[in-house]
């Protein structure tokens, strides 16, 4: 090795295998090449995983281990249309707008990268647009489970933890939510007055923003999934 | 405009000039990083009178008239909690980890300062609700620190009317507190390290602390969610840890919760938790042995990754600390052999901090003092939990003092060992001056010989049976006479240790006084923060220009060089190579 070393051509080739990652990741000054803001947003993100995974298993356990009937949640969430009842509908026109947003969020990025700052806003508002819609089919969707008796500590229609676990995961998913449309909302103004063109042109706020955005995409797949469909 | 706060510059960029801006909201790591350590320590004082009630009424039942099982259960309660997060999950990575990552790394501040800054606050008010329990109807609450439900919020138990709701809250706001303190870390060391510091090239502190607030960020979730869940059962009535059950008399309006759901969500995090106070502490003290026996680390890489796998390996033990609670058999089998395979990179540092010292060139100053004390009692609480981490040797053993002596001697007094010597040892940097070498070593051999009088005879009571969290012991067959007589030595122990710590303050402020000067490097350490233009180190750390780094933290006694050390920021030497061992400190 010491004589490896004297030898500047061995310097100079890469080590290869598991030995040449550990190196690429362990390289002097930063170990992502990526701005320092989206690199802790991955790691709050992964964090907020831990969250909303606690969450989700903490309902499945309790779902099992209640002795009383679980409610079928197609029927509890369908919807009488024309005196028809579709189940899951309100859910799936939720689910609907909030992939949307991602796809506006998406574009908006792609905006961004280009340095085109209103068509970036404007799409950042439509998404935190989507984001509100969003939120207030979910205060229907509670108007209406509250309307029926259904409460955290009690539920008419079988174990109480079905209430509980209802609000308290949608409402904390709620909570992302629109702290997402605040923070679309502040990034979009920012965005559209110009604030980064005097930073050089970096609008790399845009894709932080769309990040957490996704992610509480993602997250809202996953109880749509865990919860709804189960 | 964070890349320009850390690039090299050459003139003052807005260096905050007020009193308040400086030492109050400042958003400077190391001025966060004492303010961190002034309210730790505060608040581990009034932890360290709690546990000298309990002892005092263990020792000597009935001395005080104010003490009933009532105050002793919520004692028993605040006391734990306080010293395993708000004291050492805040003393070491809010404190030493703001303070050392910037510096061992070379940065010139956290890259997100103000969310420091913040940290620090919403921690302080996480303190502040935790304190105001004691003062609100019914006290602290005294469900154990482990606050397992369904007692902890019925009525019946201490403080279950307030004091349960602003330990969950405290917890809660605590949790926000290290997010973004931790946030920062974890960034700070993977993207804002100086040209040169690879990470093997790290100090091993940095190592430690990294990794230990990657595990915070991981497991400090579960205890969020259970503490958010156990808030609604107490406050609107929810069940989700509350099954039907019988209380008082009355059956309660609950129904078809899980309580073993809470232990999973609150030793999903405990024993991760183990591990965010151990692996700094594992860190700092490798870079204090290598210091002060003016010898590399031995096995660097091994460290490195033994540090990551007990780190990964801490999240797929925790039910280890639910054997009594019931559970499968091959669960059991399971997590009694993840929790004894932890014991092979333990067993790995351990080794290596023992052949670091092996003919080395021992100065036995304080720090040094501390850090091999480290090892003993390290050692000693490590063997037992090789007995507890077997469920059938467990679950005679799980109630007693024996888990007492044990955790104490492995995760509350080993940590606490290194962090005297951390202290100790940084202080010259962080001061300017330094400690008092007679006081120190007074401190040292009253608290390391007091800890052994103190948690020893704990496991022989232990084994005799003796449960633990009871307020009296009352007439029992199978605890014999002389089982006071050894709560009484161990209880005047333990005021012998707790008044060596008074030796420690007035040590602190003595030097803070009247202490030597302290040069900019007095140990002759190799790592970067003994090499900053100023001691104390000003605001933005290196002056104008940033440090380049050239070489790993341990080369100390090189063959061949005049000094027994080479700071990592001097240039590799023509011919230096040749003389090395295996080229560690080339890459």
């Amino acid at each position: 090795m010491a004589q490896e070393g004297m030898n500047p051509a061995a310097d100079a080739l890469p080590p290869e295998g598991w030995r040449g990652i550990v190196d690429d990741w362990a390289t002097d000054k930063q170990a992502f090449h990526v701005p320092w803001g989206k690199a802790m947003m991955w790691i709050f993100l992964l964090s907020d995983t831990f969250i909303f995974t606690t969450f989700l298993t903490g309902y499945m356990n309790v779902r099992m281990s209640t002795a009383v009937e679980w409610p079928n949640p197609s029927e509890v969430f369908a919807l009488s249309i024309f005196g028809q009842p579709i189940p899951l509908i309100l859910i799936a026109i939720m689910t609907f707008v909030l992939i949307t947003s991602s796809g506006t969020m998406a574009l908006a990025v792609n905006y961004g990268y280009r340095r085109d700052r209103y068509r970036a806003a404007a799409l950042m508002f439509v998404t935190a647009a989507f984001g509100a819609i969003f939120v207030g089919m979910q205060a229907f969707e509670w108007t209406k489970l509250i309307e029926e008796g259904v409460r955290p500590w009690a539920n008419p229609m079988g174990a109480s933890q079905f209430g509980a676990s209802f609000f308290k995961i949608t409402g904390f998913h709620g909570l992302h939510v629109s702290a997402g449309v605040v923070y679309l909302a502040v990034g979009a103004l920012k965005v559209l007055r110009g604030d980064y063109e005097r930073r050089g042109g970096n609008y790399e706020i845009v894709e932080i923003t769309g990040l957490y955005w996704h992610f509480v995409d993602l997250v809202w797949v996953f109880i749509f999934a865990f919860f709804y469909l189960w | 405009m964070a890349y320009v706060a850390i690039a090299d510059r050459d003139h003052h960029l807005h260096d905050p000039d007020t009193f308040i801006t400086k030492y109050i909201w400042s958003q400077d790591h190391k001025v966060i990083a004492i303010q961190y350590g002034v309210v730790a320590i505060g608040v581990g004082l009034i932890a360290l009178a709690l546990s000298l009630l309990m002892r005092l009424q263990i020792g000597f039942p009935d001395l005080f008239s104010f003490m009933t099982p009532y105050n002793y259960y919520q004692y028993v309660t605040t006391h734990g909690m306080i010293m395993v997060i708000y004291l050492l999950t805040a003393l070491f990575l809010g404190g030493f980890g703001n303070y050392l990552i910037p510096l061992m790394c070379g940065a010139r501040d956290m890259v997100f300062p103000y969310m420091n800054m913040l940290s620090f606050w919403v921690y302080l008010l996480s303190v502040i609700v935790l304190i105001a329990s004691f003062f609100v109807p019914g006290g602290a609450t005294g469900a154990g620190w482990t606050l397992y439900p369904p007692q902890a919020i019925l009525d019946g138990t201490p403080g279950s009317d307030w004091g349960i709701v602003l330990m969950l809250v405290s917890l809660a706001i605590f949790i926000v507190a290290f997010t973004m303190g931790g946030l920062n870390y974890v960034t700070t060391v993977l993207q804002a390290r100086c040209r040169g510091m690879t990470l093997m090239r790290m100090p091993l502190s940095v190592w430690g602390i990294f990794v230990a607030t990657i595990l915070g960020l991981l497991a400090f979730p579960a205890l969020f969610v259970a503490a958010i869940m156990m808030t609604l059962d107490r406050m609107i009535g929810t069940s989700f840890f509350m099954p039907a059950l019988l209380a008082l008399g009355e059956t309660t309006d609950t129904t078809g919760g899980s309580p073993i759901l809470f232990q999973h969500l609150f030793w999903f995090f405990g024993h991760p938790e183990v591990y965010i106070v151990a692996l700094p502490a594992f860190g700092i003290v490798s870079d204090l042995l290598s210091t002060h026996a003016r010898k590399n680390i031995f096995g660097y890489r091994m460290m490195v990754w033994a540090i990551v796998a007990i780190g990964a390996l801490s999240f797929v033990v925790w039910a280890h600390h639910m054997y009594v609670s019931g559970m499968n058999p091959y669960f059991g089998f399971f997590f009694a052999t993840t929790t004894l395979i932890i014991a092979v990179p333990t067993a790995i540092k351990v080794y290596n901090w023992v052949l670091t010292l092996w003919r080395g060139d021992i100065h036995l100053n304080l720090p040094m003092l501390w850090a091999t004390g480290f090892i003993f009692t390290f050692i000693h609480g490590g063997l037992t939990g090789l007995f507890l981490g077997n469920v059938t040797v467990d679950l005679p053993l799980s109630d007693t003092y024996f888990v007492i002596g044990h955790f104490h001697m492995v995760m509350g007094v080993s940590p606490v060992m290194v962090l005297f010597g951390a202290i100790y040892h940084w202080f010259p940097k962080i001061t300017g001056r330094m400690p008092n070498d007679v006081l120190g070593k007074i401190h040292f051999w009253m608290t390391f010989l007091g800890t052994y009088a103190i948690y020893l005879p704990m496991h022989y009571l232990g084994i005799l049976g003796m449960p633990r969290r009871y307020y009296d012991y009352g007439q029992t067959d199978f605890i014999p006479d002389s089982a006071l007589g050894v709560n009484q030595g161990i209880t005047i122990a333990a005021i012998v240790v707790a008044t060596a710590q008074l030796i420690f303050l007035f040590n602190v402020a003595l030097s803070l006084w009247k202490g030597k000067r302290a040069d900019s490097n007095p140990w002759r350490a190799t790592t970067l923060e003994w090499q900053t233009p100023d001691t104390p180190p000003k605001h933005g750390n290196w002056g104008p220009k940033l440090p380049e780094v050239h070489r790993w933290a341990y080369d100390y006694s090189v063959p061949g060089d005049e000094a027994d050390f080479i700071p990592q920021n001097h240039p590799i030497k023509p011919g230096e190579e040749s003389l090395r061992v295996a080229g560690a400190s080339r890459k």
